[in-house]
């Protein structure tokens, strides 16, 4: 069975190589690399899979899950300038996909366990763009 | 990893099987096939699949946006999808029709490299089509 909790954070970023020319940065990423950076409120959709346990009749106890989703991806992204404020952006570029990449990386060792496993992680930069991530073996 | 943009567009249609009598048609579709037709606003969703590229990017969005606006959102937007869109006129304007004639529209001019994973249009918030590539070539109707 599959459970999805929803959470949402506001953050500025910057979509822009160092290695390349501001010219060449505006080829790729259009208004995204503007130098002074943008923001959006994002809409964060993490699901879970699992069997609801024969005690509790829960797959996953949703006041853990908004904990963990506070802990590792609202406290520390929401109000943020990801470049500058929340690792790794200062090195690798906040594109929603590698967005999506770092929030599995966050959450897959706090949710795994025994026959309960993260999904996937879907990432809206706006109600019209969004990415999806199933982990390394969806790539 | 996926990405999915979001694309909106106005068009009208009507629901007339010209296999079916006049009578059939109007039980069938109902309100759809009233005579001069009615719109909706349609929203659809563009599904690419691949692995990141090292521009921390799947796909270049403005490519992306370039092919669908132009195969499908410069042919439907504020047309009559029944006489404006030649591939629709032999078939009934259904949103499974569509989905499928937007999804052949889009590999005619496939040039990203991703894969196009999936065509979702919602006729209404109520009604909404999804043609997964896997399953693409099944059900064609007329």
């Amino acid at each position: 069975m599959l459970l999805t909790r929803k959470a949402e954070f506001s953050a500025s970023h910057v979509c822009a190589d160092p290695a390349l020319s501001p010219a060449e940065n505006q080829a790729i990423y259009g208004p995204n690399a503007n130098p002074n950076g943008h923001g959006h409120n994002y809409v964060l959709e993490v699901t879970v899979e699992g069997d609801p346990d024969p005690v509790t009749g829960m797959v996953f106890d949703l006041r853990e899950l908004k904990i963990i989703l506070n802990e590792e991806v609202v406290e520390p992204m929401d109000h943020r300038f990801l470049n500058r404020e929340v690792e790794p952006f200062d090195r690798v570029i906040p594109t929603t996909e590698n967005l999506a990449l770092e929030i599995w990386k966050r959450l897959e060792q706090r949710i795994d366990r025994t026959n309960i496993r993260l999904k996937n992680v879907r990432v809206y930069e706006t109600q019209d763009l969004y990415v999806d991530y199933g982990g390394p073996a969806c790539s | 990893m996926q990405l999915t943009r979001r694309y909106r567009f106005s068009a009208s249609h009507r629901l007339d099987s010209p296999a079916l009598t006049a009578k059939q048609n109007r039980q069938l579709y109902g309100k759809c096939n009233y005579p001069y037709g009615h719109g909706h606003d349609y929203v659809l969703s563009v599904t690419v699949e691949g692995g990141i590229r090292p521009d921390g990017q799947l796909v270049d969005r403005r490519a992306l946006d370039a092919i669908v606006t132009k195969q499908v959102l410069d042919r439907v937007d504020h047309r009559n999808l029944n006489v404006d869109v030649p591939e629709l006129t032999q078939l009934v304007a259904t949103t499974e029709n569509l989905a499928l004639v937007v999804r052949e529209a889009l590999l005619a001019d496939w040039n990203l490299p991703v894969r196009l994973a999936k065509v979702r249009i919602s006729e209404t918030d109520r009604n909404i089509f999804e043609l997964l590539e896997d399953s693409a070539d099944r059900g064609r109707t007329q």
